[in-house]
């Protein structure tokens, strides 16, 4: 957190002065460890292993904050009887497919719910739709009234079922596969606990370490049942922090340009889930669930207001017609495999530098040279837009300039200071920025970009008769212009955004307001509210000096300006506080409501002895002491029974890349990862396949404080490209004499993608660890460097192969295997026979497959 | 020479003015008699101001770095930039920057910044300029050709599939919720889908 | 004049002149909580538009300014140390503990790690972990004291020469070796830490570059700060032999002498400096001299009643050698392991006694200023 959120981090050092103890885990001691008062390090990609120890030291020590976990989660409610535990399939839960990789849910559901769970098929299509992201606002369907036990007691209920799942997770078990000391393990485990309960909360916060993984999404999922468990959730000073990574990357999922979403976190039609309006409605809501969600026609209908107008009617489906549709995975590796097997014509690329920023460099540039046309959006000159003359291709031969048909346009982009509208930082809260000054030159926004490059697609199109153009014929595009550049304003956007009622021509204030008749527009449901009262709330900048420190009047926070969700859950279930220290939300007799520092994220008068009549559904069956209103069945769910592609509960695989066997489970890594099989996308070995030895050690990347992600808002820069000036890796002074590096050297790092090069920093930031018996060397990168700007080196980002998460299709780039070897790198094309003699050693020939299951019986001696 | 050509030029000033604005004279008959202070100041030094303070507008803007979203002043002085610093009003920031922050002024006001519109022609061997205009309609002519080359109504099953898979795009995640809001808005309309951003990576 | 204007404790801006002085000002700063971002060198050069100092990598962990330069005038120093402090608060105990031990890097690493001091691109460029090396030689700091032997690695420790390896007074602070100072392969990896300071000029009471100044451009302000006045500076370079921190510095372009200003202009509008308003964690923190100075001997007290021993200032006292700095620190360890020197003394403390036998180095001085003061009106 220091290291990449250097002023978020000013509040754990202030905590710190207050008294609050600060642990870090972190494969490498960081500039976060120098200031914490315990660090532990740990392997790359064994975090579900340590966070699983810690589930099962609480459950094991009953350490839980049991009222709270009683009311407010799912541990009460009992599992199918036909559910069977990774425990009893060697690693994997019931319901496997091998042949499509993916799970048959039902027997995952609650007791008596079986026909409730998603059928393999639906689970392929999920994984391909990366479906998994639309519950960022919402938990996925789920009936209600399901049988309980609320003495916990039952061997069915989830409680046991989490206790059976994890008990195998001790300490020792977190030692051997960590290489966490036992006794440092145990004092995380019981400074979390004793820091935890009505008097204490305990925050946990994360960065994109979690998220890059082929588990990422059951990182995470493992970080929030210890913290249901503990009581941490909806309540100050608790909960999971997300330390996203850029200035509205919140906004990019919110408002999102995402292939499988639409704003609001509603889904992009897919061609057979959603083949019909009613369909896709119902898909969203769920008509027998309980919750905010069953209202989704009003969402999906004002949204289809926003985008058509007075084009989108009742009769003819308020447009949906219009809307295209999914097959399948369209996501950005996809995608880029597909540049290069010829299918994409033209690339936007918009304030983006993939040829150094994502996964597999060589794949994202080689996607770009086998294109018509490509559209760079940048402030700076990026590698994205120069891999024709300066990639590392060239190089090889692998790229020649004068045989490259790719056309490329370099459309010179405006700055922050030059623009004026609304970032959603990582707490989900709108900032409203100013426009400074206009942009220079030919500089542009993107809103004026798209504007225009709209205006005049709809002009070419004015007369066709096609039904394809009349999507785009009949789009509200009447945006009006301003100033010299005729540029439309922020404002009006954000007020389409927001949504009005339509009758009236009023701004709506919340998203209670929408119709599903078409009465109301609203082009992101949950930002409704945003323009409330017809102010700009995003705006609002009451200096935090003269306000609590919940901060109300500065921003606006989705949804309806909630700055903890699930704040419900701050009060016990009768509505009072857990305790004075902690009060932040509680039900007020008197006033018949619920009142605190925050916008209570609950219907304001609904009581806390409200119980559901018979038969409810919606809003109206949501209980009063259902603290998670956005869940199907108001529960912080410890056990997911559907919504997950890879399982209900969080489980140790190794990553995708492992030098490691999978001491805990025959499957090695996650049977339901998203793995394309290529051979210009191939995978180091894991055991149980032989050869892994052939890339012997452990790597990570991240970022360092003085760089920005792929380098082109800082390279640039003298004032931070002095700082970090060149590409370096760090080893341990015992990796460095197992390698003969030499610190300030050369070495080179290679896997079967590329081979890159680096300066040697040795230093004891970075430690070996035991793992199951043996001593494993980690190194760590940082991914910031490429062929343009003031300080140029290799990048990171192409050791990197292409295994993505399934629940959300995001890339395995935080750990990875690899060798070192002392020295520069060949160039030239002597650098592919280079990493071919390694693919070759490692058994990586044409047609190797990857095993996606585990063989059983491939240890061999096992 | 520099010394002569003072010379003259002072004594149009005035020898007394002159005499009194020098520093020995002012260390002789002042409270500062080793000159190391206000005898020493240079009339520079005293006319010193902070260039915030004379800045025409202040912008309240935010940092365009990572996702805590600290405040941001940006000074703008005859239609410049000046400075950009911590906004201390801001209740996520307090007005403290970090080093890449610390850095935005020379991000937007920097010469390395692409001011041009550049085109690269296929099998081209360098860059040529281009003017706005013409380059976004040479950009709308592509999208539409690409548009039709692949365009897709329907599948086999003759499910309705209205779309384009010839036409990509990456976004960053420093671009406006506004701005994402009608990237999206526009490519869903012309049936674009593969439509992707950082926030998948 | 005083007899004591060139030593002791005094406040320096009624000294210089400043017949209403507001109250002097200055620096604490903390490295208790600084987390090394660096925004203090960014947001200085920002403000002042001080040029980069050269894309070098240095190799000191994450240190690559090297030291305070004419075109650093806040520099971040990293020290890597295999120890703790025997408190909780400010490092992290037993980072390492019960990790294996593996066989240390090979010396010829050291002789590399040593042997790092790229041009900065400036003169002198002093780096200030070579001053901590002598500073530390002599004073016998226990770090130094490990002996090299007993530990070295496979590669044998006979190769480990090169001018700097030398009777180990001569290893590199903070930097991996063949043997970590306190670790050798019979004592393996345990404690850790990682300090981290932003050092800057001292703004000194007694402040030798001034005093030296033979054409009044380093000047005392009425804050009682020390600036350089880049009108009027001719670039001798008197100044920097007379600072006894090895702060200010020449330009290899201009030839002029730059240094910390304590943002001059700023703090004269009643705002902050740039690294102060810029640094996260408060790990700098700017205000009346006075009024630090109770702070800082609070914060010391609070971090020794928990355990941090080592907390200590640097650069408060009035009596030292420098009459006490405007800008001071608290520091987790001894001085020399920052680079800083142990115990700076005014060069000019010896020329009081000089100076009122000396008419004529009065007289040279005024003609000096005569000829400086008329090549300013240029």
């Amino acid at each position: 957190m220091a290291e990449a959120h250097p002023v978020g981090f000013q509040w754990v050092v202030e905590a710190k002065n207050r008294g609050a103890k600060v642990i870090h885990v972190d494969p490498r001691f960081t500039r976060t460890s120098a200031l914490a008062h315990t660090y532990l390090p740990v392997r790359a990609g064994a975090d579900i292993a340590f966070l699983g120890g810690v589930i099962n030291y609480i459950l094991s020590n009953e350490k839980d904050f049991r009222e709270y976990v009683v009311a407010y989660t799912n541990a009460s409610m009992l599992v199918s009887e036909e559910f069977e535990d990774t425990e009893d399939l060697s690693g994997l839960f019931s319901g496997y497919d091998p042949e499509t990789n993916t799970y048959d849910q039902s027997s995952w559901q609650y007791a008596g719910q079986q026909d409730e769970g998603q059928e393999e098929e639906e689970s392929h299509a999920d994984r391909e739709t990366a479906s998994g992201l639309e519950q960022e606002s919402h938990g996925p369907p789920i009936p209600a009234d399901v049988p309980r036990d609320p003495t916990l007691q039952d061997p069915r209920c989830v409680y046991q079922v989490l206790k059976r799942h994890y008990a195998r997770y001790t300490p020792e078990v977190v030692e051997r596969l960590c290489g966490v000391p036992q006794e440092k393990f145990l004092e995380v485990c019981e400074a979390w606990t004793a820091n935890s309960g009505r008097e204490k909360t305990t925050a946990l916060v994360y960065s994109v370490g979690w998220t890059q993984h082929s588990v990422g999404v059951q990182y995470i999922r493992a970080g929030a049942i210890i913290q249901l468990l503990l009581g941490n959730m909806g309540r100050p000073g608790g909960g999971v922090m997300a330390l996203r990574g850029h200035a509205s990357i919140q906004g990019s999922t919110d408002i999102p340009t995402l292939f499988n979403l639409l704003p609001g976190y509603l889904p992009m039609p897919h061609f057979k889930q959603h083949e019909s309006f009613d369909q896709w409605i119902d898909a969203i809501r769920h008509p027998e669930q309980s919750g905010f969600w069953a209202n989704a026609k009003s969402y999906a209908v004002s949204l289809l207001k926003s985008y058509w107008g007075d084009a989108a009617t009742e009769q003819n489906d308020f447009g949906y017609g219009w809307m295209p549709r999914l097959t399948g995975d369209h996501g950005t590796y996809q995608q880029v495999l597909d540049m290069i097997d010829g299918k994409i014509k033209g690339y936007f690329l918009l304030g983006q530098n993939p040829a150094v920023g994502s996964a597999h460099g060589k794949a994202q540039r080689l996607g770009m040279a086998n294109l018509d046309w490509l559209v760079v959006r940048d402030l700076f000159m990026i590698e994205s837009a120069t891999f024709w003359k300066n990639g590392p291709e060239i190089g090889t031969g692998e790229i020649v300039p004068e045989e490259c048909k790719t056309e490329v346009f370099f459309m010179p982009a405006a700055s922050h200071a030059e623009k004026s509208g609304t970032f959603t930082q990582t707490q989900r809260m709108l900032q409203w920025r100013e426009q400074a000054v206009e942009p220079p030159g030919d500089a542009r926004s993107e809103l004026w970009f798209f504007y225009h490059l709209g205006r005049i697609i709809r002009e070419r199109l004015a007369d066709s008769t096609l039904p394809r153009d009349e999507g785009i014929r009949r789009l509200a595009w009447d945006y009006e212009l301003h100033g010299e550049l005729q540029e439309p304003r922020g404002e009006d956007v954000l007020k389409e955004i927001n949504g009005y009622d339509l009758t009236t021509g009023k701004l709506l204030s919340n998203f209670t307001e929408m119709k599903p008749d078409g009465s109301t527009s609203g082009g992101c449901w949950i930002y409704t509210g945003v323009y409330k009262d017809g102010v700009n709330q995003a705006a609002r900048r009451k200096p935090g000096r003269e306000q609590n420190y919940v901060a109300r009047e500065w921003g606006w926070a989705w949804p309806s300006d909630r700055r903890t969700l699930y704040n419900r859950a701050s009060a016990d279930p009768d509505g009072k506080p857990w305790s004075e220290r902690k009060k932040y939300v509680w039900w007020d007799e008197e006033k018949g409501e619920w009142v605190g520092d925050d916008v209570p994220d609950f219907e304001k008068t609904k009581p806390p002895s409200y119980r559901p009549p018979e038969g409810a559904s919606g809003v109206e069956a949501i209980s009063g002491d259902d603290a998670f209103i956005m869940q199907g069945d108001g529960k912080g769910w410890l056990y997911a029974p559907s919504g997950l592609i890879d399982g209900p509960m969080p489980t140790h695989y190794e990553p995708a890349e492992s030098n490691v066997r999978n001491p805990l489970y025959a499957q090695q890594a996650n049977p339901t990862r998203k793995v394309y099989q290529r051979s210009d996308n191939l995978t180091n070995p894991s055991p149980p396949e032989q050869h892994s030895e052939v890339y012997p050690f452990v790597f990570s990347t991240s970022r360092l404080t003085e760089h920005h992600t792929a380098g082109g808002m800082s390279r640039q820069l003298a004032y931070l490209s002095e700082l970090q000036p060149e590409m370096f890796v760090e080893v341990s002074p015992e990796l460095a004499a197992e390698r003969e590096l030499e610190h300030m050297g050369w070495a080179h790092i290679v896997t079967a993608r590329a081979a890159i090069e680096a300066r040697v920093m040795v230093t004891d930031r970075l430690a070996p660890l035991r793992i199951d018996g043996r001593i494993v060397h980690q190194l760590w990168m940082p991914y910031h460097w490429g062929s343009e700007g003031l300080v140029t080196g290799d990048s990171a980002n192409d050791l990197i192969g292409i295994t993505l998460d399934p629940n959300v299709l995001i890339q395995e780039s935080k750990v990875g295997t690899c060798d070192i070897q002392p020295g520069r790198r060949p160039s030239g094309p002597e650098l592919l026979a280079y990493v071919q003699s390694y693919r070759d050693r490692a058994g990586l020939t044409p047609g190797h497959h990857t095993p996606i299951e585990t063989p059983r019986g491939a240890d061999g001696e096992q | 020479m520099r010394p002569a050509r003072a010379w003259v030029r002072v004594v149009s000033v005035g020898v007394k003015t002159w005499i009194e604005g020098w520093p020995v004279y002012r260390q002789l008959t002042g409270t500062d008699p080793l000159g190391r202070g206000a005898a020493a100041q240079s009339p520079k030094s005293k006319s010193l101001t902070s260039r915030t303070e004379t800045a025409d507008r202040v912008a309240k803007s935010v940092c365009p770095y990572c996702a805590v979203g600290c405040g941001q002043q940006i000074f703008v002085k005859d239609e410049k930039i000046v400075q950009i610093e911590g906004d201390p009003d801001s209740p996520v920031s307090r007005g403290r920057l970090c080093p890449k922050g610390s850095a935005s002024l020379s991000l937007v006001t920097s010469d390395r910044r692409q001011q041009k519109v550049l085109y690269r022609r296929p099998y081209g061997k360098d860059w040529e300029e281009l003017d706005l205009d013409t380059a976004m309609n040479m950009i709308a002519d592509r999208v539409l050709a690409a548009r039709d080359a692949t365009w897709q109504d329907a599948d086999e099953e003759g499910r309705p599939l209205n779309r384009t898979l010839g036409i990509s795009s990456l976004g960053g995640a420093t671009l406006d919720n506004e701005e994402n809001y009608l990237i999206k808005k526009l490519f869903t309309a012309i049936g674009a889908i593969q439509i992707e951003n950082q926030a998948r990576i | 004049m005083e007899s004591n204007s060139l030593y002791g404790p005094l406040d320096p801006a009624p000294e210089a002149g400043y017949t209403d002085a507001p109250p002097r000002m200055g620096f604490f700063t903390d490295t208790s909580v600084c987390i090394g971002c660096k925004a203090c060198e960014v947001a200085c050069k920002t403000w002042n538009a001080v040029p980069d100092d050269g894309f070098d990598l240095l190799g000191h962990s994450y240190d690559n300014t090297g030291g305070l330069t004419a075109n650093s005038w806040r520099h971040v120093a990293f020290i890597e140390q295999p120890r703790s402090s025997s408190g909780a608060s400010t490092d992290t105990p037993g980072a390492f503990a019960g990790l294996p031990v593996g066989p240390s890097s090979v010396p010829a690493t050291n002789v590399i790690a040593a042997q790092t001091s790229a041009d900065t691109g400036t003169s002198p460029g002093i780096l200030p972990a070579v001053d901590a090396l002598s500073a530390a030689a002599t004073a016998g700091s226990e770090f130094l004291g490990a002996a090299p032997s007993g530990g070295c690695g496979s590669g044998g420790c006979g190769s480990s020469s090169g001018g700097s390896s030398s009777g180990g007074g001569a290893q590199m602070l903070g930097m991996p070796m063949t043997d970590l100072p306190g670790r050798v392969n019979e004592a393996p990896r345990s404690d850790f830490r990682w300090l981290m300071m932003s050092n800057v000029c001292k703004h000194c009471t007694h402040a030798g570059c001034l005093d030296v100044c033979p054409t009044g451009a380093l000047f005392r302000t009425e804050f009682g700060t020390v600036v350089v006045q880049d009108d009027i500076c001719n670039g001798c370079g008197y100044c920097i032999s007379g600072c006894p921190y090895g702060v200010i510095d020449r330009r290899d372009d201009d030839g002029r002498a730059w240094k910390c200003t304590l943002c001059y202009d700023r703090i004269g509008d009643g705002l902050m400096p740039a690294c102060a308003t810029a640094c996260p964690t408060e790990s700098i923190q700017f205000g009346e001299l006075d009024e630090l100075r109770e702070r800082a001997a609070r914060r010391v007290e609070t971090l020794q009643a928990q355990g941090v021993a080592e907390a200590r200032l640097y650069g408060n006292d009035p009596s030292d050698g420098v009459g006490g700095d405007g800008a001071f620190f608290l520091l987790l360890d001894e001085p020399e392991v920052y680079g800083l020197p142990p115990d700076p003394h005014v060069p000019t403390r010896d020329v009081v006694s000089m100076w009122k036998k000396a008419g004529l180095a009065a007289l040279t001085m005024a003609a000096t200023a005569v000829v400086a003061f008329a090549g300013r009106r240029k």
